[in-house]
């Protein structure tokens, strides 16, 4: 799967999550450009995410994950 | 709304939930409750989760949420909030992660029973203290731990966490049977039936203090709700039945008593009589029973003589079994035991019956059963329809108390008439001349058709061989698909040529696809290919049997005209020169 391909299906998830459906994700949206995005919206999406992809993160990995393009890298990762 | 129905797709509803809860939110005949939750652990997607169940048993919760575990202190100490809330339920989420301290390896008997005492004492002061609220008190029990420090022995050691919990259950079930207004969820139960390995989540607890996975929230909040249902008075009350294929297996009109499967014999039938022992446990704790079925009344009524058969005739309240559409004999059904449509769930293996029920009676639950009888029980357990809030007579009156929702309003039927039902099915057919893959399937329906079968002539495999070939015969297959699904090879229909005369020997259908229209469709077929061979005009046979009276008055139906009666035997005859096509709802495929 393709780095853009990955992105195409977050903003899915993300679009589901936030019940926006013209919402658009880029590498840099984070948490600051997303006003519901909160610590428990936050792992409402990691959570999905792991189902979505049928991965998983370790704990200290999901600390970091705040900005979309780190979440893309990591699975990037994952998904090889 | 299927999505909060057993069996749950868990990570659909955590993803969804906010269009799923937008659409909820248009129903406009909502009672407001107002909904405590105090926590001992992260409880925020809980309480959203529930929020979906709720509103779907038409619900609307005012949530108050305590502070992260602070669900002692504000039981106890109360707060303003809390308070001013005035709370209709309240809900405490406690879970093994609450327990204060398990025993030492040192620790004697005695040690081990003052801590479960200790532990029950704090539940039992925060029971007490918010019985001033004069509300319904929904309190977990316990999860067993995941891990087990002393393997199989924890179970029964008195140093076990696993001894202790079972302790601990026990003793809120003692407690719960006598305290008014205490109900306990029971999520040990419930993190057994989906499995503890599921049921937490090592990393999400540290992450995020949740004491139960992200999946098994649904679960969670779907069980919750159903002991709210029931508080409030919405359980079900009467359980409807559909009676070949549901009851007992196969067609009693037309395979006859011996030949429905049910009792031990075989495992077909063992399944359909171990459905039967459910319902009839439903029964004996007070759901009423009635049937619904497309069928001889005669004929239904004895499939319940089998002496196998665990339910009897009289197990029935309310027993429609005739040929009119289902939805109109469920209105009748709710008329005649006293209930709101809204008290009724309908078990039928048949989906076109379920399509038509829930259609245009939307009040009525209709869980999707499919066809297995296997998975009948389960439908109806885990949807918690007869969730019942006490089994003791003292206690019937408090629903009396709770009974200040009135009943909703009944929903509009989706169809405005029984022919836009039956457009939406998109059925098609396949009507032709009979070819030699079908003719063990035409001979074997010729031999087991009783109901809808005009002559109940009986044929041999040669003799539909020699028919098939001889050009004397018109002779016609219809197979008919639906939106459902192939509902297979059901219609056969037999006409003898003589010069410009056909003579029908045969005209059958299977009861599965009646008032779909199929007879119209096979009668136009059987007209063109008339007028292909010259024939001006069509005779008809109905010859009464044991079983056929539904068909008595086929050909009248069908615009013949009756020119012979002999007993109960008529002749019927049609001329074709201005014949109409009648079907106006099956597309066809013809030769």
């Amino acid at each position: 799967m393709t780095r853009d391909e990955l992105l195409n299906r977050i903003q899915g998830i993300f679009r589901d999550i936030f019940d926006e459906n013209d919402m658009v994700i880029e590498n840099n949206t984070s948490s600051d450009d997303v006003e519901e995005w909160d610590s428990l919206n936050h792992i409402n999406l990691v959570s999905a995410i792991e189902k979505e992809f049928k991965i998983k993160f370790a704990l200290g990995e999901l600390i970091a994950l705040k900005d979309v393009g780190g979440m893309v890298d990591l699975m990037v990762e994952k998904l090889k | 709304m299927s999505h909060l129905e057993y069996p749950l797709d868990a990570n659909k509803i955590l993803r969804k939930k906010k269009s799923i809860k937008k659409n909820l939110l248009l129903d406009d005949d909502l009672i407001i409750k107002n909904i405590a939750i105090l926590g001992g652990s992260t409880t925020s997607e809980i309480k959203n989760i529930l929020e979906l169940f709720l509103l779907k048993n038409g619900i609307k919760p005012n949530f108050y949420e305590s502070e992260y575990n602070k669900y002692y202190e504000d039981a106890l100490f109360g707060n303003d909030e809390l308070d001013k809330f005035n709370p209709d339920i309240i809900y405490i989420h406690t879970t093994n992660k609450n327990i204060i301290q398990y025993p030492d390896p040192n620790d004697e008997f005695e040690d081990v029973e003052m801590l479960i005492g200790n532990e029950i004492k704090k539940y039992k002061s925060i029971w007490s203290s918010l019985s001033k609220f004069d509300c319904a008190v929904i309190q977990n029990n316990f999860d067993h731990t995941e891990n087990r420090i002393l393997g199989n022995l924890d179970c029964y050691d008195i140093h076990g966490k696993t001894y202790f919990i079972h302790k601990l259950n026990y003793w809120f079930s003692l407690n719960a049977r006598k305290i008014k207004n205490l109900y306990i969820n029971d999520i040990n139960y419930l993190s057994s039936y989906i499995g503890l390995r599921y049921w937490f989540d090592k990393s999400l607890w540290h992450q995020a203090k949740y004491a139960l996975s992200m999946e098994s929230i649904p679960e969670l909040a779907f069980n919750i709700s159903q002991i709210i249902s029931s508080v409030f008075g919405q359980s079900k009350k009467c359980l409807v039945l559909d009676l070949d294929n549901t009851c007992w297996g196969g067609i009693i009109g037309d395979d006859g008593l011996p030949g429905i499967y049910i009792g031990t014999e075989t495992a077909i039938a063992e399944s359909y009589t171990e459905f039967q022992k459910y319902v009839k446990e439903l029964k004996d704790r007070g759901i009423t029973l009635a049937a619904c079925s497309k069928n001889d009344f005669l004929n239904a009524k004895e499939g319940f003589t089998h002496p196998d058969s665990i339910l009897r005739f009289d197990d029935f309240t309310s027993f429609k079994a005739n040929w009119d559409p289902k939805h109109q004999n469920i209105i009748d059904i709710a008329k005649e035991i006293n209930v709101g449509v809204d008290s009724l769930v309908f078990i039928d293996d048949n989906p076109v019956e379920r399509d038509i029920v829930s259609s245009q009676v939307p009040s009525v639950s209709v869980p999707n059963v499919g066809s297995d009888v296997v998975d009948f029980i389960s439908h109806i357990d885990r949807n918690g329809y007869f969730e019942p809030i006490s089994l003791s007579q003292d206690d019937v009156n408090r629903h009396k108390y709770y009974e200040d929702n009135k009943k909703r309003a009944n929903k509009k039927a989706t169809f405005k008439s029984y022919d836009e039902f039956l457009v939406s099915l998109g059925m098609t057919a396949e009507i032709k001349s009979f070819s030699s893959i079908y003719l063990d399937r035409i001979t074997q329906l010729t031999n087991k058709t009783n109901q809808f079968n005009l002559t109940t002539k009986r044929y041999t495999n040669g003799e539909i061989d020699k028919i098939s070939s001889n050009d004397e015969y018109i002779k016609i297959y219809g197979k008919l698909t639906d939106k459902y699904g192939d509902n297979g090879l059901i219609a056969i229909s037999i006409g003898r040529v003589e010069s410009k005369t056909c003579h029908i020997d045969l005209w059958l259908m299977s009861c599965r696809v009646l008032k779909r229209n199929m007879e119209f469709a096979m009668l136009d077929e059987l007209v063109s290919k008339c007028r292909n061979k010259g024939v001006s005009e069509i005779i008809g046979y109905y010859y009464k049997s044991a079983k056929n009276s539904m068909v008595s008055d086929l050909y009248d139906k069908f615009g013949f005209s009756l020119v012979n009666e002999n007993d109960n035997d008529t002749v019927w005859k049609l001329d074709i020169v201005n014949y109409r096509i009648k079907n106006k709802f099956i597309g066809i495929n013809n030769d």
